[in-house]
């Protein structure tokens, strides 16, 4: 585990680590064979198995708020970071062709093994600097417009769409109003529920609102373990509903926003496994298992005519929601 | 001459506090007029002072719409289920309960068919009492019923929105209901059929960004507060003050973002014009 930047929960195991490191330290001044570089080296395997055991513990226990502070890690990998290594040969293309070129999300043609594939994610940045440029991945309309470009380009040139949902929500600006920033979620949302390409989304962070669903509608929906999808931010939940901002966890158990959560209701098609400790712990091994279900998925969804699509993507939509109806 | 006893006091615009018996006399929220209630309503509750449009409940503003005995309601049943058990500082269960007693409507949308000057027509009519007007489940389902039903029976659609948005309560569900109303509008816009939206104060969230903002005509009350984001969370989040008028309808027809602004009074007539002329479909 990456002693740098670390969550409250996972403590113990930082400091069993460090402890690990500091028996490395002593290992590595006694003599080779003697019996305290033995019993030294004994005692470095007997931590690394505790270590690995409480990890293991830790994390099928999380809290949903656990689980959605692991969805903001700020090591977790971001669109660019899958792009690179699921794909090969991405190019990115800019702009929506109006107003601007919107960093808060990504898009452009790629390879998934020997298919052209079109991708699209939210980005948010890893440094101070790189935050600010990407708005800390809250997309403002030329966003979604620049996506559904791309995205009806796609369905023009025959080629699949694949998307990455990661960012706290459409961002909530002056200018974001006057452009229209609910019209172009709500246009993007109608649009893509229509386009005659399969449509894979994985949400691969924090899925906020109406801003993730704007590039989120799709014939498969992934989920990855440690990524969270919900109607309003745990934090903004509690600040409405228990008047009370500091209750995000509490909120964030209520709205049933972790990964398994909405599997079992339904809303998500599959769960990712991650690797140990979080997709930042080992991000080679995260987008090893990303991209083989992404193949598998679109290798599936290659079945279907058009319209078979179509209809299923229409039904998978129009039933969800729960409701009661009293007949007389 | 006071019928009740009970009495709200008031703040006015100058600060100078006011008396106000409650039930004869009602307080513009827009410029803080007390007016009487008796002169409002024959006003269609439109402020006199500063044009402010009141909010009225679903079925009077049907009612305003709609040929005298042309309406009938539709899936009037459908009622709300607390699925993800939710409870924050009330139960979910609790609050559909008192809001379902006091209202005596099941959820948050009244939809139906009639005529409109003799235009035929389904309309969506949000409830804007019940909690706050927030689409749900049932909210969702019933959109999608009545525009599947519009596809089916080759008419015209008219939403008249007024919404905080998403039902929290909700959750997931909440928010999916916006990609299913959406995918419900994708099919009827290339069935070739005309769909009005008509937003009224508020409109925010979830509602704004899907099927309110999809109308071929979007149409808004005067003053009316539109968006996606609320004022508040705006502030909060770029620290700046906000622009006089912010969100407000006026605002927005001069963005570019609805096409009209047109008083309750002249609603009927307008919306009948333009199902005339959309027509046929």
């Amino acid at each position: 585990m990456a002693l740098q930047q670390f969550l409250e929960f996972e403590k113990p195991v930082v400091e069993l680590e460090k402890k690990i490191e500091e028996l490395k330290q002593t290992a590595l001044g006694e003599k080779a064979d003697s019996a305290g570089h033995i019993s030294c080296l004994s005692e470095i395997e007997r931590l690394s198995a505790e270590a690995k055991k409480l990890q293991e513990d830790i994390f099928s226990n999380l809290t949903p708020w656990q689980i959605m502070q692991l969805a903001r890690h700020p090591l977790r990998p971001y669109t660019l970071d899958y792009t690179q290594r699921v794909f090969t040969d991405f190019i990115e293309l800019h702009g929506d062709r109006n107003f601007r070129d919107d960093p808060a999300i990504v898009g452009g043609l790629a390879m998934l093994e020997n298919e052209p594939v079109m991708v699209i994610g939210h980005q948010k940045g890893r440094t101070a600097k790189e935050k600010v440029f990407r708005n800390f991945g809250m997309p403002n309309p030329e966003g979604y417009r620049k996506a559904i470009r791309l995205m009806s380009m796609a369905e023009r040139l025959k080629k699949p769409i694949i998307t990455f949902i990661d960012t706290p929500g459409a961002f909530p600006g002056i200018g974001a109003e006057e452009r229209g920033q609910a019209e172009a979620i709500a246009k993007n949302i109608m649009v893509m529920s229509r386009l005659k390409v399969p449509i894979i989304v994985a949400v691969i962070g924090e899925g906020g609102s109406g801003g993730a669903l704007a590039i989120g509608v799709g014939d498969r929906v992934l989920m990855l373990e440690y990524s969270t999808y919900s109607v309003i931010s745990p934090e903004g939940c509690a600040a409405i509903l228990w008047k009370d901002g500091s209750k995000a966890d509490v909120a964030a158990r209520a709205l049933k926003m972790t990964a398994k959560d909405l599997y079992r209701l339904e809303i998500s098609d599959e769960i990712i496994k991650e690797p140990l400790g979080g997709a930042h712990q080992d991000i080679e091994t995260m987008a090893k298992t990303l991209k083989e279900a992404l193949v598998r998925l679109l290798q599936d969804l290659r079945k279907f005519s058009q319209d078979e699509l179509l209809d299923m993507r229409y039904k998978k939509y129009r039933e969800m929601g729960k409701f009661y109806e009293a007949v007389i | 001459m006071l019928l009740k006893k009970e009495v709200d006091s008031s703040v006015r615009p100058e600060g100078k506090r006011v008396r106000v018996p409650r039930g004869l006399w009602v307080k513009c929220e827009f410029c803080g007029e007390i007016i009487y209630k008796k002169e409002i309503e024959k006003n269609l509750d439109v402020c006199p002072k500063c044009n402010y449009h009141f909010k009225i409940n679903a079925q009077r503003r049907l009612s305003l719409i709609f040929d005298e005995g042309s309406f009938i309601e539709f899936d009037e049943r459908l009622e709300s289920v607390d699925v993800l058990d939710f409870k924050d500082m009330k139960k979910y269960k609790d609050r559909l309960k008192s809001s379902q007693k006091t209202l005596l409507r099941k959820d948050a949308l009244l939809c139906g068919e009639g005529q409109v000057n003799g235009q035929k027509t389904m309309a969506a009519a949000f409830e804007f009492e019940f909690m706050g007007g927030s689409m749900g489940s049932v909210v969702g389902e019933k959109i999608s019923r009545l525009i599947e039903r519009a596809i089916d029976k080759n008419c015209s659609v008219i939403i008249f929105s007024s919404s905080g948005g998403a039902r929290m309560q909700e959750g997931i569900f909440s928010l999916m209901q916006m990609a299913k109303t959406c995918a419900a509008l994708g099919k009827f816009r290339k069935a070739g059929l005309p769909y009005i939206s008509v937003l009224l104060d508020p409109t925010m969230g979830g509602v704004t960004a899907s099927f309110a903002m999809l109308g071929d005509i979007i149409i808004a009350e005067p003053k009316a507060l539109i968006g996606f984001a609320g004022p508040r969370v705006i502030e909060q989040t770029i620290r700046q003050k906000l622009p006089e008028g912010f969100q407000r309808a006026e605002y927005l027809l001069e963005h570019g973002v609805i096409d009209m602004i047109v008083e309750r009074e002249d609603m009927k007539d307008t919306l009948g014009k333009l199902l005339k002329m959309l027509a046929p479909y």
